[in-house]
């Protein structure tokens, strides 16, 4: 897929907001986003977060023959992936000029100064080396690749321990873990990538551009440096011209920048070998932060319920119970019935459905009545007892009732009994209970 | 074919206990009238009345006798309403756009070729915009779109394996809103899901956020906002706002633009 294009609103809010010291996430010139450390469960495999830029690190080795000019010295070998899940831009199986350029300097930066002892990997001299693979995988990819991928390489290569060998005349003789401790590698000092993104012909300087700004700059300047202020690479690209005094002030940066991502590596790698100690928990599962999506959620909201009772009791004790519904089929004319409540039937002569009418205000009239006499049983406490009954009986009442009834609708010879009419009868029936337990 | 094993492992179970629950890719479903057990009912049912047809939104497909899942995320249903018996979809939290007709969407002019223009949507292929696609658009009156720009549109053709089709202009020829958005501003990107948030109608978000100061946004479904206040730190503000509200719960939301209110 092809890479999104930059917009001009974009490209001029950048300018304009680095014009005004402003960053898109609310860092200040030289600052660096959120350095994260984490590490797998086995030896030498990392994860290294620099804001939402994200690198796998992990470091394998294998014993090999020496390349003949250098007999004694083991193999570096440094190997950066760049899969289309890190960005939509990356295609599989090609290299692009990135990818090459982030690889020769990674290699610059580690291979070149020297901060892993290859003597020490040298097994048997011209004959067996140890040969160090460090990969990396970019898992995502939001700006300053070469510096997170410089940190995830070095935290790897720290992390790692190579199994225990002994070499007893000829015989050369390999160690399980369990048998053995295997061993670290021997670094003599950590080299760190630091990148200067410029803009404006090198008026504006940022450390640790991210994707957008590393889209808008005109040239970057990568400073590789170890903790004891020790350029190990340098490299400027994207053609801009720079003055002495803004190489001197980005070393300076670096220093300080350096110092600080050392000092958190050493806690990190601490922090993990403790764990490891005590035996605790230790894996990328453990350090994954928690992150939970909301915006599918529906807020809870919350409902108070502590007079809920005491309001629908109010409600039921202050409604009108429903009004009274014919039971029996009415036959209007030959061939039409109604039967319960429901629209107006207007098959029926006219009489017919006013007779229906006068009947239904007539049972609307006695619940009334009944309630009346409730008010008028004087005490409240008595009162409001009675209604508490009331509303049991009335809750209660639709599967007693069946039982109730059911003689009574056999008395009116009633052939009929669709399950609708069964309803109707419960619900009669419910009422005319009720009214029984009022008096 | 896998979704077909399961199937026939008996691995299947009814959408209707599944809606609000995660669904996987390869699930299926079992409509309500295709249960084994009401079979009978089933063929009463085809006799009576003719419902609206039940539609099979995205993250799903039609498959053996029910639906099968393509996607990972919840599965919604919307209940039968006039004309229509029902949709079932599944809300997925992806950033990947795939475009639907009638969508609104931002889009980036990539390239002017004749009388059409290339717009990048964020889809796996460039839609195409026709220059006579604007309001009062005609030949001899162009509009003003250089290469760069954003256009706010609308899908009137987007199928598979197809090139897709934007306009600017609705059916009767107004703008109503679309074309091109100015040269301020500043445009990022969210997840669909978040987007989809947003556009739900009295989105709390939107509201919490019009306390702070008026600012102007566009919100196209393909996940892009744009956004434009008075000032570049006001613009950062709800810009930084809305990206991260997505893992914030409603009171560190409103926490937030307390916090920003105070300042």
């Amino acid at each position: 897929m092809k890479e999104t294009p930059l917009s001009n609103c974009e490209k001029r809010f950048l300018l304009k907001a680095i014009e005004e010291r402003k960053r898109l996430d609310g860092r200040e010139c030289y600052d660096y986003r959120n350095l994260r450390i984490s590490f797998g469960s086995d030896y030498g495999c990392c994860i290294v977060e620099l804001g939402k830029t994200r690198i796998l690190g992990q470091v394998s080795c294998e014993l090999v023959t020496p390349k003949p000019n250098r007999a004694t010295e083991g193999i570096l070998f440094f190997n950066l992936e760049l899969s289309p899940m890190a960005s939509p831009a990356f295609e599989p199986g090609r290299q692009p000029e990135l990818l090459v350029k982030l690889n020769r300097l990674l290699e610059r930066c580690l291979r070149n100064s020297k901060c892993i002892d290859t003597e020490s990997l040298c097994v048997v001299a011209g004959e067996k080396v140890w040969q160090i693979r460090v990969d990396l995988h970019v898992l995502n990819h939001n700006g300053n690749l070469i510096d997170a991928a410089s940190i995830a390489a070095i935290v790897a290569l720290c992390h790692f321990r190579r199994p225990d060998v002994s070499v007893q005349g000829e015989e050369v003789t390999l160690y399980t873990p369990e048998e053995r401790d295997p061993v670290p590698l021997s670094i003599h000092h950590m080299p760190i990538c630091v990148s200067f993104a410029f803009f404006q012909q090198g008026t504006f300087l940022l450390v640790d551009p991210s994707e957008q700004e590393e889209r808008v700059m005109d040239g970057l300047l990568v400073i590789a440096m170890n903790k004891h202020r020790e350029i190990c690479t340098i490299q400027s690209s994207g053609g801009i011209m720079l003055l002495k005094d803004q190489v001197l002030r980005c070393s300076k940066i670096t220093g300080v920048k350096v110092a600080e991502i050392t000092a958190l590596i050493q806690k990190a790698l601490e922090n993990d070998q403790k764990v490891r100690k005590e035996g605790g928990k230790c894996g990328f599962a453990e350090s994954v932060p928690n992150q939970r999506i909301t915006a599918f959620k529906i807020e809870q909201a919350p409902v108070d319920t502590k007079d809920v009772q005491e309001q629908a009791e109010e409600i039921i004790a202050k409604a009108f119970p429903p009004s009274e519904v014919m039971a029996t089929p009415v036959l209007w004319t030959s061939g039409t019935a109604q039967i319960g409540e429901g629209l107006e039937n207007s098959w029926g002569d006219f009489e017919g459905s006013e007779r229906e009418e006068e009947e239904d205000e007539i049972a609307q009239d006695e619940p009334i009545t009944v309630e009346d006499q409730n008010l008028e049983t004087g005490d409240a406490s008595v009162r409001t007892r009675n209604q508490k009954d009331e509303t049991i009986v009335l809750s209660d009442s639709e599967e007693e009732d069946v039982v109730i009834l059911e003689p009574e609708v056999t008395n009116k010879n009633r052939t009929e009994t669709s399950p609708k009419q069964d309803t109707i009868s419960k619900k009669t029936g419910g009422k005319k209970k009720k009214k029984r337990a009022t008096k | 074919m896998l979704a077909r094993a399961v199937m026939a492992d008996g691995g299947a179970c009814e959408a209707q206990k599944r809606i609000g629950r995660v669904v996987m890719p390869g699930e299926a479903l079992l409509l309500p009238g295709h249960a084994e057990a009401d079979g009978e009912r089933l063929r009463l049912a085809a006799n009576g009345p003719q419902k609206g047809r039940l539609v099979c939104g995205p993250g799903l497909r039609r498959g053996g006798e029910g639906l099968l899942v393509t996607k990972c995320g919840l599965l919604r249903y919307r209940g039968p309403g006039s004309g229509s018996g029902g949709v079932y979809w599944v809300d997925s939290q992806q950033r990947r756009y795939v475009p639907v007709k009638g969508d609104h969407v931002i889009g980036i002019v990539t390239a002017k070729a004749g009388d059409i223009f290339k717009v990048d949507v964020g889809g796996s292929e460039q839609a195409s915009l026709s220059y006579l696609a604007f309001e009062g658009a005609t030949k001899r009156n162009r509009p003003n779109v250089q290469v760069g720009d954003l256009i706010y549109g609308q899908f009137i053709i987007a199928n598979k394996d197809m090139e897709p089709e934007m306009v600017c202009i609705d059916s009767s020829g107004r703008a109503n809103g679309m074309g091109v958005i100015g040269q301020d501003g500043f445009l990022f990107k969210v997840s669909l899901g978040l987007i989809r948030k947003l556009l739900a109608p009295d989105c709390e978000i939107i509201q919490d956020l019009g306390q702070l100061y008026p600012f102007e946004l566009v919100l196209g479904m393909n996940g892009r906002i744009w956004v434009k206040a008075k000032t570049i730190q006001q613009t950062l503000i709800v810009a930084n706002v809305l990206e991260a509200c997505e893992h914030m719960t409603a009171e560190q939301r409103k926490q937030v633009v307390a916090k920003v209110l105070e300042n």
